[in-house]
């Protein structure tokens, strides 16, 4: 890789392995853009998408092929969470939208699957690229992404079910009750609410995935101690990769379930 | 770790993926399975109505096949009887037409031992005159009787 020709320590090749490939669109530190996160993820959604609208679109209500047979098996497994948890109309907005979030993430969870050296010499020596990650979702700002707009919705929602005075009346006399001694008590306890949910939200699901990706590149460093450590940390690997697999889904799985949570909760008045 | 555009961009493509599944994703294969529990729906009713009716059905086959037991075994017992009152019938005519036979049997015989008796008297009849005629031929010698025919030659 890059550190062939410096020497390649463990520091050094972590460090790579975490580096954005990063293209600056203007002055400071907010103006970057991590363009490995934004083509892998947008082409993540757009093949998963893509594919559901493909099958979707010819469709039958008669016996359904096998393509067809597992898509209505993806969403009938959201549908049903759904159903469990919010009660109102769930097919104009939350259903669909928990579907989104369950199939997106999990795929660019699944970007973890893809080994890294192999995927970095890919993106070295095919496509030129010193730096790139594979996993969108062990970047902090895409999980930010997702919570912070399941937040605003989570808002949008509120307003608009309760209305802009039934919101603020929630803010200050739920959950403790509506006499004005507590309106304080409330609104602190409500605004670490709204501050503690996006931020649980997103970084459940990035410690997780940035986690696994530390330890893959853990494992992959025993390759450095020779042939039995090779043998070794593939072993270790393969293990951590099947368990991945539990974590991959499962995180996935919870981001949906506290969108679909988050969503309905701003559908009910205290 | 740090916090950039890429949160923007990321919200955004979040949006229009969002937008995507709300808009093409999910009506049409929600309709679809819609459609099709309806369809399930239904046929699953037409298979218990046709249940039903059959069950119905061979309610009534049962009840017709007892009737028509009972029918035949009505019948049955009817043609026996009739029968038995046919053979009794054919008894009591032939054994009339019997007693009218041997009557009439005995008539004849008896018309015919008559008859008989009239053929064998004739018969005896004959036979005594015949023995007789032979007796009086033997009898009859002229010389015996000369003394009586010339008396009478005499009386004439």
């Amino acid at each position: 890789m890059s550190a062939a020709e410096t020497t390649l320590t463990p520091t050094s090749y972590i460090s790579h392995h975490l580096s954005f490939l990063q293209k600056p669109v203007g002055t400071g530190d907010f103006w970057v853009l991590h363009v490995d996160t934004v083509a892998v993820s947008v082409l993540l959604g757009m093949l998963a998408f893509g594919f559901l609208w493909w099958v979707v679109r010819g469709a039958t209500a008669g016996v359904p092929g096998r393509r067809q047979a597992f898509v209505e098996l993806a969403i009938e497994f959201v549908d049903d969470q759904v159903k469990g948890i919010f009660h109102g109309d769930r097919h104009s907005f939350v259903a669909p939208a928990a579907l989104t979030v369950f199939v997106w993430v999990l795929l660019m969870n699944a970007m973890d699957f893809l080994p890294v050296d192999w995927m970095g010499l890919f993106y070295e020596h095919v496509l030129g690229l010193h730096n790139f990650r594979s996993v969108p979702t062990a970047d902090v700002n895409t999980t930010f992404a997702l919570a912070l707009a399941v937040w605003f919705l989570m808002i949008f929602y509120s307003i608009k079910v309760k209305g802009l005075g039934g919101w603020i009346h929630e803010l200050f006399c739920a959950p403790f009750g509506s006499n004005p001694l507590l309106w304080p008590a409330n609104f602190l306890l409500n605004i670490i609410e709204y501050l503690s949910k996006p931020l649980s939200h997103s970084l459940r699901l990035f410690g997780n995935m940035y986690a696994g990706e530390i330890i893959f590149l853990l494992l992959g460093m025993w390759a450095a101690t020779g042939l039995a450590g090779t043998v070794f940390g593939a072993i270790l690997g393969a293990g951590w990769a099947i368990f991945h697999i539990l974590i991959v889904v499962l995180q996935a799985f919870i981001f949906m379930m506290l969108t679909v949570v988050y969503l309905s909760m701003a559908h009910e008045s205290h | 770790m740090n916090i950039n555009l890429t949160l923007i961009s990321q919200a955004v493509a979040f949006a229009i993926f969002i937008w995507f599944t709300v808009k093409f994703v999910w009506p049409p294969l929600r309709t679809a399975i819609d459609n099709r529990q309806k369809t399930i729906a239904e046929g699953l009713a037409a298979a218990e109505r046709g249940k039903h009716d059959l069950e119905l059905a061979s309610r009534r086959s049962a009840d017709v096949l007892r009737e028509t037991k009972e029918k035949s075994a009505d019948i049955l017992a009817q043609a026996e009887r009739r029968g038995q009152q046919i053979v009794e019938e054919a008894k009591a005519a032939a054994r009339v037409e019997a007693d009218k036979v041997v009557a009439s049997a005995k008539a004849e015989i008896d018309q015919e031992a008559e008859r008989a008796k009239q053929v064998l008297r004739e018969r005896v009849a004959e036979l005594a005159v015949a023995g007789a005629e032979k007796i009086l031929r033997r009898e009859v010698n002229a010389t015996a009787h000369a003394d009586m025919l010339s008396a009478l030659k005499q009386e004439l």
